[in-house]
């Protein structure tokens, strides 16, 4: 008795394919979720801030106050609205919200700057909004140590000078767009492939499979092939928009990353399946699968800097697919690493799929109870 | 194919006592002792089961009598919790595997895909049976044709009539020719002309040689089949061709004309060796547990309750078989 039948396989295969294509609004989401996402993380949800709301309270008004408010605008980082007379303006203007940051230039300006007893210039910034307060507090230790230099010669080394290799505009797009490859990929294969395992099951069609010589293998193999085949359109569709839109380049080998992603499309294909193997009903399926997205967005990297999180989350973080799927990426597009350099990170992927892989089929039994 | 079991085995020998009608035959489902838990409920209860080869068993039985779980188990999909059962020579659920290339299962549910059309449908169960494209497209035309979907063929599933349904799921459940077929109430969702249809198209399949076991709780469908055993919360109560059941009802059965029969109902209800009464129109049929029961004492009960009735013995049906094997608290004397 033959145990694999590829002849039963490619009936699944071509099964799901037509059910696909008449599936008009799975196909539309297949190509429309990278699309939007891409445009989204791309121009809306842009965590490198730029034109916030500013005012400055210039109590010197002296040539190298005026000096340091053009050198700070320039930046482009604050947009300098508000020109105040008082402090009583500046606390006004905070509180209804209308600036999340001012910049308070003393009377003793030049003094404080020669003695270097006191800070030169305060930078009251809102503190309420911590992704505005963190950006603020960045720009102010580069622009105002660099102010200082001219005035004191060349004798003060050491100002915090920030070299941005890899993104040196400080692009946001270039940073989230490898990673939303990621993000796209685990949001469409894993939901997609758990809701298809099953459907076929809340439909009553799993009952009728199972009488028939058809293998749980298979079935399964059967039905998540197709998805592998949408998983590399998207990675393309995404790469492409990144390119055109974003001008994000891939500065590694094509070949490298494709094979990167084929790996962690694998992987999310082994965790939907095993999804499918836990939820009764799709619906089940769908909340399983954003109790387990949610985590990945938010602890891969891809949102917040690995290195910041607290060492229970940075475990959690290495059990997940995506962190390493996005340190993969990342390396490869923006870094022109190869995958020699990260096979740790594919290998990891690798494990991850095949223990879900052989969780899933001890889950999965070819019986109805 | 090569299991490395043949037919026949152990089981070929006549089983005692059962040797009435279809002479020396052999048993294509033989089940013993066939229990089935899910927690604490005890869907199946102990069954004991003998199909002979090429005849239309019915299982008879109302909602919740576990047909079903038993049609499962039978072809593999749930494991009994006790029992033995070897279908077409194969010990089930270890052999279940060779078994489904000899099975045709046609589940309660419509089980095929609504968003395939009729033809990609029994393409698909064609390929899963291992058919070349070529064998695959002569059955699948001859299928649709014999079931009168030939003007359908390019309709999708979902979209076809209740009867059309029934019809493509057979086509799909016989497609490979298989020698037993286990039906679960396959018409439970069509019309009486449709039902019709269809049974005729259960005995082609008979007549061809197929042994076939169907589920239903419709009595004029039970009373079509060879032979057949009703079902009572898991139990076997009674068991055997149409005909014999009905000689072997312990009762009699009366009809109550000229009084109100809601009235009349109140009047019988409850009282001694009345065993059930159903309104039947403008008249009540009253079931009554012995041979010797007149038409005479229940017209005297009726009296006593202050209502003129005309009372007349008819002849039994199988409802009233059905009736009085699921009575609660009777074992039936099967």
């Amino acid at each position: 008795m033959s145990a694999f039948s590829l002849r039963r396989l490619l009936a699944v295969v071509r099964k799901e394919l037509r059910q696909l294509r008449r599936d008009r609004l799975t196909f539309a989401m297949i190509v429309g979720i990278p699309s939007m996402q891409l445009l989204l993380f791309g121009y809306a949800i842009n965590l490198d801030l730029r034109h916030l709301d500013a005012a400055v309270l210039d109590q010197a008004r002296s040539y190298n106050a005026r000096e340091l408010v053009a050198e700070l605008a320039q930046s482009q980082v604050f947009d300098f609205r508000y020109r105040l007379a008082s402090p009583a303006e500046l606390d006004a203007l905070l509180r209804e919200g209308r600036i999340s940051a001012a910049l308070v230039i003393p009377p003793d300006y030049e003094r404080r700057l020669i003695e270097r007893d006191r800070p030169a210039v305060q930078l009251v910034v809102d503190g309420s909004d911590q992704v505005v307060q963190q950006a603020a507090r960045q720009l102010a230790a580069a622009p105002v140590g660099a102010l200082v230099a001219p005035l004191h010669a060349a004798t003060t080394p050491g100002q915090v000078e920030v070299v941005n290799y890899y993104n040196p505009g400080r692009l946001a797009p270039l940073n989230s767009v490898p990673g939303l490859i990621g993000v796209i990929l685990t949001m469409t294969m894993v939901l997609f492939t758990a809701i298809a395992l099953v459907r076929e099951r809340e439909r009553g069609n799993l009952e009728f499979l199972i009488a028939t010589p058809l293998s749980p293998l298979e079935l399964t193999l059967g039905k998540v092939l197709p998805f592998v085949a949408i998983g590399l359109v998207q990675t393309t569709l995404v790469l492409l928009l990144g390119r055109l839109i974003f001008g994000v380049p891939v500065r590694g080998a094509l070949w490298d990353l494709y094979l990167a992603a084929l790996v962690f499309i694998v992987a999310c294909l082994a965790l939907g399946i095993f999804i499918s193997t836990l939820a009764r009903s799709q619906f089940q399926a769908m909340q399983l699968a954003f109790f387990i997205f949610l985590p990945q967005i938010l602890l891969s990297g891809f949102m917040f800097p690995f290195a910041g999180m607290p060492r229970p989350a940075q475990w959690l973080a290495e059990a997940l697919p995506l962190t390493h799927f996005v340190r993969l990426v990342r390396g490869i597009m923006l870094r022109a690493a190869g995958l020699a350099d990260l096979w740790p990170e594919l290998a990891a992927l690798g494990v991850f799929a095949v223990l879900l892989l052989a969780l899933a089929a001890l889950r999965f039994r070819k019986r109805l109870d | 194919m090569n299991t490395g079991r043949t037919s026949a085995g152990p089981m070929s020998a006549e089983p005692a006592g059962r040797g009435r009608g279809g002479g020396t035959r052999a048993v294509a489902i033989r089940a013993r002792g066939l229990t089935r838990r899910f927690g604490a409920v005890v869907a199946v209860d102990g069954l004991d089961l003998d199909v002979r080869t090429g005849e239309v068993y019915g299982f008879l039985g109302p909602n919740g009598s576990g047909k079903s779980t038993t049609l499962r188990m039978l072809c593999g999909l749930l494991r009994p919790s006790a029992g033995e059962i070897e279908v077409l020579g194969h010990r089930i659920p270890r052999e279940a595997e060779a078994l489904k290339r000899r099975l045709g299962y046609m589940t309660q549910k419509f089980a095929l895909y609504d968003d395939l059309a009729v033809t990609e449908n029994l393409g698909f169960v064609a390929a899963v049976h291992g058919l070349d494209r070529a064998a695959a497209h002569s059955r699948v035309e001859e299928l649709l044709a014999r079931y009168q979907l030939t003007e359908q063929r390019d309709q999708l599933a979902g979209t076809l009539s209740g009867g059309q349904k029934q019809r493509l799921a057979l086509a799909a459940a016989v497609l490979h020719r298989p020698p037993l077929l286990l039906l679960d109430e396959p018409t439970s969702a069509v019309d009486p002309q449709s039902r019709r249809d269809f049974w005729d198209a259960l005995f082609e399949l008979a007549d061809a040689g197929a042994t076939l076991l169907v589920s239903t709780h419709y009595m004029d469908e039970a009373e079509r089949c060879h032979r057949l055993a009703i079902l009572d919360r898991g139990r076997l109560v009674a068991e055997g061709s149409p005909r014999d059941l009905l000689d072997a009802l312990p009762g009699c059965t009366f009809l109550v004309e000229g009084a109100s029969p809601r009235a009349a109902q109140h009047a019988l209800t409850g009282a001694p060796g009345v065993l059930s009464t159903a309104q039947i129109g403008a008249s009540l049929r009253v079931l009554t547990d012995r041979r010797d029961a007149t038409a005479e004492a229940l017209q005297r009960q009726l009296a006593e309750a202050g209502l003129d009735a005309a009372v007349r013995a008819t002849t039994s049906n199988l409802e009233d078989v059905f009736v009085h094997a699921t009575r609660p608290g009777r074992e039936a004397a099967a």
